[in-house]
């Protein structure tokens, strides 16, 4: 499509700044007088702390000053929190461990926060914290997921003796059983979800600033949701009260979750400004990030599926484990249920699901929301059990994933989701006929030909987007509502700022939602800002993740766009001197209907603000108008992923050889961004299918703590992705946005996986299939091969 | 980092006068490995003594037979070397696959192997090809250079001018990367040179580089990958096992890429 409006390929405003290098991000940020924050961390998985030293350290150059947890329990600087409670079977809260900023007594994992030392520099404050002198008695450390509750573990907190957070359940346990004993056939699997490291390009920063003058705190950070931090920081961690406490999130160069969380390191530099009296800045080493930036994923679970003697899908049974870390991270609780067992329906009608969540602590980093948070999860567990099962029903895996499909709308699963509309079928078809499946055959003979092994695997997926409507998750334990605000300011020259709670951390707001308000005003592109990131300048919002920026935040533009046509017509009625039932608004100019009267949107714009042609009892001047958006229904994105592989049976490596997507997310409004969004998304899926995951040893080492021993994915690990789409507009919002953030990284374990063990004769095998692993594989499957 | 004084001698002589009278000095070469380490502090010197400004450690000639390499020489310029290519395309392929372009363009011939990284390149290209290792005070064979995991012959303060390298061999190197680093996880080196064969394995030894004879004596009766068939492996009792790979892997990948390296050293 020609133009700049909705569907328009339009080039991203905001690149010309990040590639030349003229961005703004909090470590660009200095402000005058400001000291350096280094936090001393723990050594240890488990340990107490008997005893800090810190006068020897204090009288080094260049200290400022050196705060430890007694100070932070001193001036009463609340505990970081977990904003969703999350209850047991028996209806029991969940076990929620205390979670000081520096660390009190006791430490927790690798990388707790023990001490800040604050001084002239950074190089000062690290020769400072390594003369800190830390009494520590070590305790054995819970490391193990499997074996975490066992009687007669270590405890992480004494809320918790056996160090369960909580033991949840969703679905119809009696009606799941009575599935079961009409099964014809039950497919079960065990499987891991590999723990991930989020390592965005930007690591976490924070400049805490205090204006003793005003008593006012600015906090400069590296947030998704920096409305979300004030009201933490101000309602329950008490640093000041929200008016008193502005949050900047400038520029942040990535985030896929792990800057949704309030975290110790921005809460202390807050604190600590007013404390020493300078601005204090802390940034992230990537060693650090690697430590203490929440994590995602790490579960254990077994499935089982129950199948009637057509091939239709009974009933589900999942039982999963999650790693929670050391303590509840921001939202660590939502992540293992309520964004996880509802999304187990896949795209199937399954008429009784079950799932179980027992979640646990654990001496290791907090484990949250990474890049689809729990709908990953649920997509590898569901087509993991798709392909196997189809295999042991000796049918074709997009025969039987045909089979089942929901074909009717809206769809009411047994685990809270209502589908509103979808077309698997369409997308697998499409999915099919564009990648070629019928060639896959051939494909596979010319790779045997030069000793390879070809494997093809499909991910049909679903995700639950737009979240969510406010009353929805608040009854399910949500702390806070989701819905999101917009402000269109409209200047005298017809020139328009859109205020937005949205946060751009690399998804492009500041292009598509400006493609949105051109097209609608009929003005250029040009000529419309995105401002956000600003809690004095936007001046409430909900934030950016779960693919809810275009669903929900722009459906609050749009709100905010009505209102300010719907005053535009009523200015326009005096310029025109018409009745104001007879203006049309159409391409940028107000019209008088069946005459040849019209003016332009900035003309109009202009009369608002001299209100010349109007009077006050008539009407207010100025162009200005605002909305909150709370939408009513999560959106389902869903799609088809074909993942084909080449395995070299020497040495176990993998390649994918050919990749196809075929996404359903609704209307699009910038094609070109969106298949960015999902190139990335996939890379990401491929990372954790092929080549992330950390690990921990016995005594709670992060051994994977540098990309020395983390894979992470590179351009060269990829192949190029045919990317297509159907449509099926969202009927709950304004734009018929389902969203697209997370698809890729949602879609892309289970192909791979599906395809590899497809290459291998379905051998089972785990994330990541490393070379190590597929060789092993390999050779388990040439061995029964030779049986 | 910590801070230390920094030295940039102009002649090998007072490179060397230095190294004789400063307390507690590091010689920097190409820095590819000392300044990380030293920037996450865990390497302190109070001297670093920077060879960079020395126009003899640099350059590469053809002298008789034998390729005469500057120790500070990079490994760009050893992959680029039109010498190099000619007289030993694989020790050019072998450089071209160290790192990536910022480290090729920073890193040296003669640090890499003053190191003796066990997952370093040069190692075993340099044992298999029989190279000779020139330093300020002496000559010394590969064979006697490399003497375990980061360590080497070299003396305290003792520093390489030149690597002589003999021409005239098929030579040929494989390796495979760890997933995540980079580096060579088994990297194997083959040199045919008249009837002898060398084979030199890096990357995977838990005592550095090493020769594996039994896959010698084999190539040496016929050179081709068909030759290894049968031949044992190397004991993952004497091999690295990490979260990447366990022993036994690497002992498996030492035959896989030997076959290779043999492959395209006979050209075939």
């Amino acid at each position: 499509m020609a133009g700049t409006g909705i569907g328009a390929r339009v080039e991203r405003k905001e690149d010309f700044r990040f590639i030349t290098g003229k961005g703004n991000y909090t470590d660009d940020i200095n402000r005058p007088g400001q000291a350096y924050a280094y936090f001393l961390r723990s050594p240890h998985a488990h340990a107490t702390i008997k005893k800090i030293d810190t006068k020897k350290a204090a009288a080094m150059p260049g200290v400022v000053a050196i705060l430890t947890g007694d100070d932070i329990e001193k001036d009463k600087v609340g505990g970081l929190i977990c904003g969703w409670m999350i209850h047991s079977k028996d209806g029991s809260p969940m076990k929620s461990g205390g979670h000081p900023a520096l660390a009190q007594g006791k430490v927790r994992y690798v990388g707790d926060h023990v001490a800040v030392v604050i001084a002239e520099s950074l190089a000062e404050a690290k020769d400072a914290a390594e003369a800190i002198n830390v009494d520590y008695e070590k305790l054995a450390p819970v490391v193990d997921l499997a074996t975490a509750t066992k009687k007669g573990s270590p405890v992480v907190h004494d809320v918790s003796p056996d160090n369960q957070v909580y033991d949840w359940h969703l679905g119809d346990k009696a009606a799941v059983d009575a599935a079961f004993k009409k099964a014809k056939h039950v497919t079960k699997i065990d499987l891991v979800n590999n723990r991930l490291v989020p390592n965005p390009m930007e690591p976490r920063a924070a400049v805490g600033d205090y204006n003793a003058g005003e008593d006012a705190f600015t906090l400069y950070t590296t947030s998704q949701n920096p409305h979300v931090a004030r009201l933490v920081l101000s309602a329950f961690i008490g640093i000041a009260p929200e008016h008193k406490l502005r949050v900047i999130a400038p520029d942040v160069g990535g985030g896929f979750g792990s800057k949704i969380f309030i975290y110790a390191e921005e809460t202390v530099c807050v604190w600590a400004a007013k404390k020493v009296g300078r601005p204090v800045k802390w940034v992230s080493d990537r060693t650090e990030a690697f430590l203490a930036d929440a994590h995602g994923r790490d579960h254990m679970t077994h499935a089982e599926m129950a199948i009637d003697e057509n091939g239709k899908i009974l009933g589900l049974h999942v039982k999963t484990r999650a790693n929670l870390g050391a303590y509840l991270s921001t939202f660590a609780s939502s992540v293992p249920t309520y964004l996880y067992v509802p999304l187990l329906s896949g795209q199937y009608n399954i008429p009784a699901i079950y799932g179980e969540v027992e979640a646990v602590y654990t001496n290791t980093a907090p484990v949250d929301a990474y890049r689809g948070a729990g709908r990953p999860e649920a997509t590898f567990v569901i087509e993991r059990l798709m392909e196997v099962a189809a295999r042991e029903l000796g049918m074709d895996p997009a025969a039987f994933r045909r089979k089942n499909f929901i074909k009717s709308f809206p769809h009411q699963t047994p685990v809270i989701m209502c589908y509103d509309t979808g077309d698997y079928d369409a997308s697998l078809k499409k999915a099919m006929e564009t990648h070629d499946v019928k060639g896959f055959a051939r494909r596979k003979r010319e790779s045997a030909k030069v000793g390879k092994l070809r494997g093809l695997g499909y991910s049909a997926y679903i995700e639950a987007c737009g979240i969510a409507p406010s009353a929805a998750v608040g009854s399910l334990g949500a702390g806070v509502g989701l819905w999101e605000s917009a402000e269109v300011r409209v200047n005298p020259v017809g020139t328009v700022e859109v205020l937005t709670g949205s946060h751009s951390h690399g998804q492009g707001h500041e292009t598509t939602f400006a493609q949105l308000v051109a097209g609608r005003l009929g003005i250029p592109i040009e000529n419309v800002s995105i401002v956000h990131g600003d809690t004095d300048k936007v001046q409430m919002g909900m934030g950016t993740y779960g693919s809810r920026s275009g669903a929900v935040g722009m459906s609050a533009i749009v709100k905010a766009l009505d209102k300010i046509e719907a005053k535009a017509k009523k200015v326009a009625s005096f310029v025109l001197e018409a009745s104001e039932a007879d203006i049309d608004f159409k391409d940028g100019q107000f019209s008088v209907k069946g005459t040849d009267k019209s003016v332009d949107f900035a003309s109009v714009a202009l009369q608002a603000y001299i209100a010349h042609k109007f009077t006050g009892e008539q009407l207010e001047p100025g162009l200005k108008e605002g909305a909150f958006y709370d939408p009513t229904n999560f959106t389902f994105p869903s799609g088809v992923h074909i993942a084909e592989v080449e395995i070299d049976p020497e040495t176990g490596t993998t390649e994918i050889v050919k990749w196809t997507a075929v996404d359903d997310f609704g209307v699009i409004i910038n094609p070109m961004i969106v298949e960015g969004q999902v190139h990335g998304g996939i890379a990401q899926g491929i990372g954790q299918a092929l080549m992330e995951g950390a690990v921990y040893d016995k005594n709670g080492q992060l051994l994977t703590a540098s990309y020395m021993d983390y894979q992470m994915p590179r351009a060269g690990d990829l192949p190029s992705f045919t990317v297509g789409h159907t449509t099926t507009p969202c009927p709950s919002n304004p734009l018929g946005i389902k969203g697209c953030g997370e698809a890729g990284a949602i879609a892309a374990p289970a192909a791979v996986i599906n395809a590899i063990t497809d290459a291998l004769g379905h051998e089972g095998i785990a994330m990541p299939a490393t070379p190590q692993a597929v060789w092993k594989a390999t050779q388990a499957s040439l061995a029964k091969a030779a049986e | 980092m910590y801070n230390f004084d920094f030295h940039r001698p102009s002649t090998l002589r007072q490179a060397n006068g230095l190294m004789g009278k400063l307390e507690d000095a590091k010689l920097l070469a190409g820095g590819q490995t000392l300044l990380p380490t030293m920037k996450q502090r865990l390497a302190s010197p109070g001297q670093v003594v920077d060879l960079g400004g020395i126009p003899e450690l640099a350059g590469i000639e053809q002298k008789g037979r034998n390729l005469v390499i500057g120790a500070m020489t990079t490994h760009a310029e050893v992959a680029g070397s039109a010498l190099v290519k000619a007289a030993l395309p694989g020790l050019a392929a072998l450089a071209g696959s160290i790192g990536d372009p910022h480290v090729r363009n920073r890193g040296t011939i003669g640090g890499s192997i003053a190191n003796n990284d066990p997952a370093a390149d040069y190692p075993g290209g340099l044992l298999a090809l029989g190279a000779t290792i020139v330093t300020n005070k002496r000559r010394l064979a590969a064979s006697d250079f490399f003497t375990g995991l980061f360590s080497t012959a070299l003396d305290e303060g003792e520093i390489i001018t030149k690597v002589i390298v003999p021409t005239g061999a098929k030579f040929a190197y494989a390796k495979f990367r760890n997933p995540a680093s980079r580096y060579a996880m088994v990297g194997v080196a083959v040199a045919k040179k008249g009837g002898k064969v060398a084979v030199a394995v890096t990357g995977a030894g838990s005592d550095g580089v090493f020769r594996w004879e039994a896959a010698e004596a084999a190539l040496q009766k016929r050179f081709s990958a068909k030759a290894l068939d049968g031949v044992a492996t190397p004991s993952a009792k004497n091999l690295n096992g990490d979260i990447h790979a366990s022993a036994d892997y690497r002992s498996h990948l030492i035959g896989v890429m030997a076959r290779r390296a043999v492959t395209t050293a006979s050209g075939k």
